[in-house]
Order: structure tokens, then C-alpha cells, then sequence
């Protein structure tokens, strides 16, 4: 494998950060400020876009920020695993910028600037943590996008929003400070390195019953990836504004945990380590729970934006347990889902905003009818759901297939019924809501009068499409994906 | 011969002298001439560093007399780092005081400023000197100006606190002396080296035994070490902001510095650690430190004393650390103490500003701070993160040390201990975040109502994008309108604030330049 020494890792993290500084001085000039944000978002991907082809070709782009320890430099490495990541978050970000304008504007929200500052920094920190070439960089972005998102949560300073960013953080930094950073020093003990590697950094210097608690310390420690039971924080975030429960806790901020999860399998302990002491079946136990029950738990819940936090959760743990079924597949499966699962997922977050900002409504017993009010939207919240579901024709199908055909190739048929089951209960918890939308009637829809076409305005309109029409795309054209993750994870 | 050591500390020295003579002139002119001596101080400490990582361990013989019957100054890398930090913080919190003790004190300000400046000289010399009597009164120097500078804060709590900081400081300064008396029948020599190699030859001896407990104790109780640290928490809470700004920071630190001194070079960490078999016992102890001042910590409602607590609780890191017996351990330590320092000064700088334009730190003075003084709070919330131990801050890569020093040892308790009072720390910060981050207490009247999202309610709440606000309930003002502390004083945070980061990020440098240099 080459590898490149280049600054653009650093730049893409170093871009939202110093579009920040401008943002806060253009307080009092919404257009400009916006400008720079769309600015600095499109500078951001086109540095991560500039890297792709390098990274395709099989290269490593490698840069170190600071020597710290031999093994556990702040240092960033490139790779497919990263890039398809930076790739998803970078673009989302623009979208999502659109998107949060007509949103904030269209509620008139207080703290404007500080929320999109500290959009802007979760974003960064976000970059940093796709091009993590140790763990201690990982670990290090990891807790900055945490506390990045604080403020977000707690966006609208009332009680509600008090508790649940209280919440957010004892579940996100007490796992991290609690379990991640003690298992992270124990390894650094044990081996002198955190680099990760595919073959793994232990050299047989592991017991079984230590890589097992390792293991666990760190699939519950990086509670961003809302494994059960350390995934209620999801749900009560859910109390931040819109924009950022599509793009943070729908995308960067859960996918950022779900990523550590992989590059701690992939990396950390590798394939072949973890096959040995047969741990990848715990791991796909403790997912397929989370799976299950939060699967369940989304069919009861009449809040749109808690419903799919739920679904959150469940979808995150498909890629663990993609990942965690060590065969090549499985694994990509797996990983794609975190792209697949991006676009659908924002799709659907971004419909339930747009329904909130036209309308008011935030419970899904009070959207009967509204599909013909708002069409665009619920055509998008369909495609959204076959998304999510697995339905082809959008990319969601593929990251399924893949899974299924992995259980298959691991010799791991009980857990095929897993998803299959699971994949029931999304069908059950979101077609519903679509049918009622375009055919259900309302209480207070009593007349059969047409009802007039009012949509909410175009920058949130806009966005839900683009990614409603992307999902469908990926579909078609997953080549490139599939091509980064495979020299991502050497399978 | 190089004079930088002497001039280090003789400059604030002589200082004090003339700021007292100066204020019969005019009373500013003591402070002009404090901040003077201590930039020449520090000046002269970087300078000395610079010599000691290029061209090693610097000896300076006071007066030109030779070791062992004169005074000499000797200055490795442990105590050349020891020495920029004191002069530094000191002289950064001088550029601070000049408002606050315009609020606070301004009768007597000449009067503080000698004190301050003896106190530094006090600091400085404890860490330059080679000698173990000399030690012993330069402890005494910076024990006595901290009682008077206590003394001169809160009028009704004020008093009594130093008292009992001079009570408990006189008896750890006896414990010490006793000890030095014990090592000097024993050895016949005062000096550091000298004593060193004499001690090598006599280890069993039960006089050493005693003289170096008796060394330890006295030590610990000048630390605060728990549970001799009763008298910390109103000592550093009830001074007045100027002095509890450097006393907090430096004042245990240096103690730290003290005992890693005593136990690296003067009776040898092999004697300490298997002719003694008392690391296991201190560990624990220093386990019971942390978790207990986290703890106490965690009860607290003052900001000032939370901070008190806490420095309690990093105390049991520093000792804990330098008796794990392996050189990752003392790494974490010798760096701990660099970056407790930066912390802990920048906390209380926060501190200050937020007294200066609010004169209380209760919790219930706190909301609406995140608007109001955001320059402080950015600081207050970077040095927050680095007490938890979030990284790229520097107080993570001083934890990365000490746990990895732990597992070596296979402490796991004190492992344990680290995370656990991370956690308890991190729930301290985010609570005073959060009064902060509300712009009203809850149950305030004017306290928004959950869920609506209606942007009429957040008019107060208003950071950026809508200046001013109707009204602000009682004693602070309304939040929203921005009512930061002094430039000189935002300008010393934000110097630290961006020392913790470049701590944080050099601690490579750090430990590789200094720490193991001198450890070897």
C-alpha cells in the first residue's frame, strides 16, 4: 500500500473551524453568515472529494499533527473505511445546511449563531474522528463532537431540553470517561500502539476472558452507537431542533459511534483475533437485542421524531452486528448500512421537520391526510422508509442483501431470522404512517373538498428531496462504496 | 558564571522591599514595582530552563561559598520547570490583581503586593534550593505571607481560617524540621547531595527511617494530602481572589515538588520502595484522597470551594503517581504538576472575574453566565474539560500517564480511582455548566416552559442575535447583555487557556525534553 504524506486530512477538519470565528462575527448578518457556512461546507467536501481517487487506488493519506507517545500520535491516515464516512457526513452537511436554514428561520429560533457555530464544530470533529489513524485521535475527536453537541441539545433552554441534554451527556461521557478510555490505556499497556491495523494490534498477547471484557468495555463504552441499554439519550435528544437530529443523531454524531465500534473490531482487535476466541457472536447477540427490542419499541411510539430514534437505534446495530459477523459480506453490508441508513434516515428527519415547520404536528396520529396536503414530503418519507427497510429500489436494499448473505456465509442462519424479523417490524412502524398520510382522514377532515397543495418552503423542501433521490440513486451506483470499503477493510 | 539563578529569586525579593519603601511615595508605584520583579524573575527562570535542557544540571553557590557548609542553588530539569511555572503564574496573576484588589483591598494594597512578592520568593527558593535547612525556611517564609494574606480576605471567615491554616501549618513545618534534624545528626550535612551520598551507606538505620517520615508527614500536611487537608478548603476559599488565584495553584504543587525531591534525590527511590514496602499503603491512601475530595467536592455549592475540593482530590493524583514505583507513574506526576498548575490557575482566574463582576460565586449567582461573561466562561469551561481529563487538554495526557503507570504496577485500584473521579468531576463541571448555560434558576418566575418553541420566550436567552432583554431577575444583570471582566484580566485566562491546550498537545515534548531526561 503507498502511502502519501498530505495536509488535506487536517484541512478538512481546520475548515469548519476557522469558518466558525466569521460565523460568530456575522451575528448580526444572517446571509452572510449562511454564505460562509455553505462556503466553508463546500470547501470541506471538495478536500474530501480531492482525496478520493488517491484512496481508490489503494493509497493511504497519511499526516501527523502532534508526537505524543511511540504508537499514540494525534496523527490522521486516510483510508476507505474514513472516506466513505467523511463522504457521507461532508455532503449530508451541506444539505443539511440548507435545510436548517428554512427550518430555524421558518420557527424564527433564538441563538441562530450559536447553533450554527457549534453545527460547524460538531461537523469538524466529526472529519477528525473518519480520519482517526489511532485510537487516541479517534478517541480525542470522539469527546470533542460530544461536547460540541451539548449545546445543541440543550438548544432550547427550557426544562425539557435541561434534562435531556443533562441525560445526553451522563450516557455519552460517563461511557466514554468510564469504559472507553481505562480499555483504551489497557491496550496501549499491552501493546505500545493504538495504529490501527487490520490484523490487529494484539500479537497474541491477549487472554480470551481480557479480550472479552476489552471487547464490551469498548461496543458499550462508544454509547453514541446507542447499543442497548446505553441508548436512551437518543430518544431524549430528540428535543433538539430538527436539523440536528437529521444530520447529528441520524448521521454524524450515532455514525461516529457506530465508526469507533468498527475501527475497534476491524483495527483494533482484528478479524481473525476476534473469530479465534469466537467473540463476534456475542457481539451479534447483544446487537440483535438492541435490534429486536428498540424495533419494538418504535411501533409504540406516536411521537414522529421518537419513532425514528428508535428506528436509530435499531439500524445502528446492524452495523455492529454486520461487522461483527467477521465474514467479508457481513462486513460490508454492515459498513455500507452507515451510507445506506445516512440517506434514508436524514430523509425521513428531515420530512418530520418539514411537516412540523408547515403544520405544527410532531405525532403521527395527528398526520392522517396530511399526504395530500404535502405530497413531496411523504413521497420523500416513503422513500425514506424503503430506505430503511430495505427495499429496493433504493440503497437500503443493498447494505440488507448483503447482511443476509452474510449470516449465510457465517454459518450464522439463526440471526438471519433477525433481520428478517426486524425488517417486518420497520415495514410495520413506518408504512403505516404513509398510508394513513395519503389515504387515512382526519378528524376534522370531514369534507371531501381537494385539499390545497401546501408544502413548507423550499429550502426545506429542497433538501428532502435531494436526499429522498440520492437514497434511490445509491441504488444504482453503490460501485464506488463498495470499491472504498473493500480496501478499507482488506477483505 | 551565570547569575540567572540568583537574580530569579532575588528579583522579587528585593522587590518587595522597594514596593514597600515606593508606597510612601505613591501607593501605585508598589505595584509597578512588583510587576517589574516578577517579569525579571520570570525572565530570568526561562532563561535558566533554556541553560539546564541544553547544558544540564546548573549549581549556583550563594556568595561564591562551597557546598556543604554554604548555600547552594541547584537547579535540574524537575525544578527549572518547576521554576517558569511559579514566576509565570505569579507574574500572570500580578497583571490580573491590579483590578481585584482595587475591589477587594484597595487600602492596603502596597501592603499585599510586598506580601504577594516574599510569598513568590518563598515559592521560588523552595524549588531552586539544594539545601535541606534552607528548604525548611523557605516553607516558612511562604507559610508565614500566606497566613497574612489569608487573614487580609473575608472579613468574618477570613481570620479564622488562617488561624487554623496556622495552627496545622506550623505543625507540618515542625514535622519537617524534626526530620531535617534526624538526617543532620545522622549525616552531618544539610545539603541535598551531600546528604544523598552519605545515606546510600547507612539505609537500615531506624534515625533515617524516622527522618524521612517525619519529612513526609510534614510535607503531606503542607499538601494537604487527605486527610490532613482540613485546613485548605476555607484557607484558599475565604483569601482574597489575588492570592487564592497563585496560592491555590502553587502552593500544593510546590509541595509535590518537594516530596518527589525528597524521595527521587535526597533518600533515593530504590531505599523508598524496597527497603520501606510503604508504596502499596500510600497508594491507597492517595486512592482515598481522590475519591474522598471528589466527593466532598461534589457536595459543595460555592464554586470557590468545589475548586477547593478538587484540589484536594488532585493531590491524591500527584502523590499516588510519584509511589507507583515505575517511571511512568512519576512521569504523570512531574507533568501532572505542570498541568494542575495551568488548570487550577485558570479555574480560579475564571473565579476571580466572575467574583470581580458578581462578587459572589455561590450557584445561585451563576445563571445567565454563559451570555454575560463568555470570554471567562470559554476559559472556565477549557480548564473544566481538562480537570475531567478531555483531551486535547493537557490534564488528559497527565491521567493517560498515571493510568498507565497503574497498570504497570498493577494498581488497579488507582486506575480505578482516576476514572472514577474523572466521572465525578465531569458531573461537578456539567453541573456548574449548566446553572451557567440557564439564563434563570429553575423555579424562577420568568423560567421558560417546557416544549414550546415559540421564539417569544427566549428574548432573555438571546446570545447573539437579538441584543438586550426586558428584564433580569434580581441580583445579576440581565442576562444577555455581555458584562465581561477587565481586559488585564481576560488577558491572563486566555494566556492560560491556550498554555492548557499547548500543554496538552506538547506533552510528548514535555515528557521527553524534561520528565525523563531527569528521571534517568
Amino acid at each position: 500500500m503507498e502511502i502519501l504524506i498530505s495536509i488535506k486530512p487536517l484541512l478538512t477538519v481546520l475548515v469548519p473551524l476557522l469558518v466558525i470565528p466569521i460565523l460568530v462575527s456575522s451575528s448580526q448578518k444572517p446571509n452572510v453568515r449562511e454564505a460562509w457556512i455553505f462556503g466553508g461546507g463546500f470547501v470541506m467536501f471538495f478536500l474530501v472529494a480531492s482525496m478520493v481517487p488517491a484512496v481508490l487506488s489503494g493509497s493511504k493519506i497519511v499526516f501527523t499533527l502532534f508526537k505524543l507517545a511511540p504508537g499514540a500520535d494525534i496523527a490522521f491516515a486516510v483510508d476507505g473505511l474514513g472516506m466513505l464516512f467523511a463522504l457521507v457526513a461532508s455532503s449530508l452537511y451541506i444539505v443539511t445546511s440548507l435545510y436548517s436554514i428554512g427550518y430555524m428561520r421558518g420557527l424564527k429560533e433564538h441563538g441562530q449563531t450559536r447553533f450554527v457555530s457549534f453545527f460547524a464544530l460538531a461537523i469538524s470533529a466529526t472529519m477528525g474522528a473518519a480520519f482517526s489513524a489511532n485510537l487516541l485521535t479517534l478517541y480525542l475527536f470522539y469527546e470533542i463532537l460530544s461536547l460540541a453537541t451539548y449545546p445543541l441539545v440543550a438548544h432550547h433552554e427550557d426544562a425539557k431540553s435541561k434534562i435531556s441534554a443533562r441525560r445526553y451527556l451522563v450516557f455519552i461521557l460517563g461511557t466514554s470517561i468510564g469504559l472507553v478510555l481505562p480499555a483504551m490505556i489497557y491496550c496501549y499497556h499491552v501493546t505500545g500502539t493504538l495504529a490501527f491495523s487490520t490484523a490487529g494490534i494484539f500479537a497474541g498477547q491477549l487472554s480470551k476472558p481480557a479480550a472479552t471484557v476489552l471487547l464490551l468495555m469498548f461496543v458499550f463504552g462508544f454509547a453514541k452507537a446507542g447499543i442497548m441499554p446505553f441508548h436512551s439519550w437518543l430518544p431524549a435528544a430528540m428535543v433538539a431542533p430538527t436539523p440536528v437530529s437529521a444530520l447529528l443523531h441520524a448521521v454524524a454524531v450515532v455514525k461516529v459511534g457506530v465508526f469507533s465500534i468498527v475501527r475497534v473490531i476491524t483495527g483494533i482487535f482484528g478479524v481473525d483475533l476476534l473469530a479465534a476466541f469466537n467473540l463476534g457472536t456475542m457481539v451479534m447477540v447483544i446487537a440483535s437485542f438492541t435490534i429486536i427490542v428498540s424495533s419494538c419499541i418504535a411501533l409504540s411510539q406516536d411521537e414522529l421524531k421518537r419513532r425514528l430514534a428508535f428506528s436509530t437505534i435499531s439500524q445502528l446495530s446492524y452495523i455492529v452486528f454486520g461487522v461483527a459477523l467477521l465474514s467479508p459480506s457481513g462486513q460490508l453490508g454492515g459498513v455500507i448500512h452507515i451510507l445506506m441508513h445516512a440517506f434514508g434516515k436524514i430523509t425521513l428527519f428531515f420530512c418530520a421537520g418539514a411537516i412540523f415547520v408547515a403544520t405544527g404536528k410532531k405525532y403521527i396520529s395527528q398526520m392522517k391526510g396530511l399526504g395530500r396536503q404535502m405530497p413531496v414530503t411523504f413521497a420523500a418519507f416513503f422513500i425514506g422508509s424503503l430506505g430503511v427497510i430495505g427495499l429496493p429500489p433504493t440503497g437500503g436494499f443493498y447494505s440488507k442483501w448483503n447482511l443476509i448473505l452474510g449470516t449465510l456465509e457465517a454459518g450464522q442462519t439463526v440471526f438471519m431470522a433477525v433481520l428478517l424479523v426486524s425488517s417486518f417490524l420497520n415495514a410495520f412502524y413506518f408504512l403505516p404512517i404513509v398510508y394513513q398520510a395519503f389515504f387515512g382522514k382526519g378528524k376534522d377532515d370531514l369534507s371531501d373538498a381537494p385539499v390545497t397543495i401546501q408544502e413548507a418552503n423550499l429550502c426545506l423542501v429542497v433538501p428532502l428531496a435531494i436526499t429522498a433521490l440520492a437514497s434511490i440513486g445509491l441504488f444504482f451506483f453503490p460501485r464506488m462504496f463498495v470499491d472504498l470499503i473493500v480496501l478499507g477493510l482488506n477483505l | 558564571m551565570n547569575n540567572m539563578p540568583a537574580i530569579l529569586v532575588l528579583a522579587p525579593l528585593l522587590g518587595a522591599l522597594f514596593a514597600g519603601l515606593a508606597a510612601w511615595i505613591q501607593k501605585q508605584l508598589s505595584y509597578y514595582i512588583a510587576l517589574t520583579a516578577m517579569a525579571v524573575s520570570c525572565f530570568a527562570a526561562v532563561s535558566v530552563l533554556k541553560d539546564v535542557v541544553e547544558a544540564g544540571t546548573m549549581q549556583y553557590r550563594m556568595a561564591g561559598w562551597a557546598p556543604p557548609m554554604g548555600i547552594e542553588l541547584k537547579i535540574d530539569l524537575l525544578n527549572a520547570m518547576v521554576l517558569v511555572l511559579i514566576s509565570a503564574i505569579a507574574f500572570l496573576n500580578l497583571v490580573a490583581s491590579v483590578k481585584s484588589v482595587e475591589q477587594e483591598i484597595p487600602d492596603r494594597a502596597p501592603s499585599f503586593y510586598v506580601m504577594y512578592l516574599l510569598f513568590v520568593v518563598g515559592l521560588l527558593g523552595v524549588s531552586a534550593t539544594g539545601d535541606l535547612f534552607n528548604l525548611y525556611v523557605l516553607i516558612e517564609i511562604t507559610s508565614l505571607t500566606s497566613y497574612t494574606l489569608i487573614a487580609l480576605g473575608d472579613k468574618d471567615r477570613g481570620h479564622l481560617a488562617a488561624l487554623n491554616y496556622i495552627f496545622i501549618g506550623v505543625i507540618g513545618a515542625s514535622f519537617y524540621l524534626l526530620g531535617v534534624g534526624y538526617l543532620y545528626i545522622t549525616t552531618g550535612s544539610l545539603n541535598m547531595a551531600d546528604v544523598a551520598v552519605i545515606l546510600k551507606g547507612i539505609q537500615g538505620s531506624s534515625a533515617v527511617l524516622t527522618a524521612f517520615i517525619l519529612c513526609i508527614l510534614g510535607v503531606w500536611i503542607k499538601m494537604a494530602l487527605f486527610p490532613l487537608h482540613v485546613w485548605l478548603p476555607n484557607a484558599y476559599s475565604f483569601a482574597p481572589v489575588g492570592f487564592a488565584r497563585v496560592v491555590a495553584p502553587l502552593m500544593t504543587k510546590v509541595m509535590v515538588y518537594v516530596m518527589i525531591r525528597l524521595m527521587v534525590t535526597v533518600f533515593g527511590l530504590d531505599y523508598i520502595l524496597d527497603t520501606l514496602h510503604l508504596a502499596d499503603a500510600v497508594v491507597w491512601l492517595a486512592v482515598t484522597a481522590i475519591l474522598a475530595g471528589a466527593f466532598m467536592a461534589l457536595s459543595q455549592t460555592d464554586l470557590k470551594k468545589m475548586l477547593a475540593y478538587i484540589i484536594v482530590c488532585e493531590i491524591g493524583y500527584m502523590v499516588g503517581g510519584a509511589w507507583l514505583g515505575n517511571d511512568l507513574g512519576m512521569t504523570g506526576a512531574i507533568l501532572h504538576i505542570l498541568n494542575d498548575a495551568l488548570m487550577t490557575f485558570a479555574l480560579f482566574l475564571a473565579v476571580g472575574n466572575i467574583i470581580y463582576m458578581r462578587k459572589q460565586v455561590a450557584f445561585s449567582n451563576l445563571p445567565g453566565l454563559f451570555s454575560a461573561m463568555p470570554w471567562t466562561m470559554a476559559g472556565f469551561v477549557l480548564a473544566g474539560l481538562s480537570i475531567i481529563g478531555v483531551p486535547p487538554t493537557c490534564g488528559f495526557f497527565s491521567k493517560w500517564y498515571l493510568v498507565l503507570g497503574a497498570f504497570e504496577a498493577g494498581a488497579y485500584h488507582f486506575a480505578a480511582a482516576l476514572i472514577i473521579s474523572s466521572l465525578v468531576c465531569a458531573v461537578l463541571f456539567f453541573k456548574v455548566f449548566e446553572i451557567c448555560f440557564f439564563a434563570s434558576a429553575p423555579g424562577d418566575p420568568d423560567h421558560h416552559v417546557a416544549g414550546s418553541p415559540q421564539p417569544i420566550h427566549y428574548i432573555h436567552a438571546a446570545g447573539h442575535d437579538r441584543a438586550g432583554g426586558d428584564s433580569g431577575a434580581g441580583t445579576h444583570p440581565p442576562a444577555g447583555v455581555m458584562a465581561e471582566a477587565p481586559v488585564s484580566m481576560l488577558a491572563a485566562l486566555g494566556l492560560v487557556s491556550i498554555a492548557i491546550i499547548a500543554a496538552g498537545v506538547y506533552a510528548g515534548t514535555i515528557v521527553n525534553t524534561i520528565i525523563l531526561p531527569f528521571l534517568q
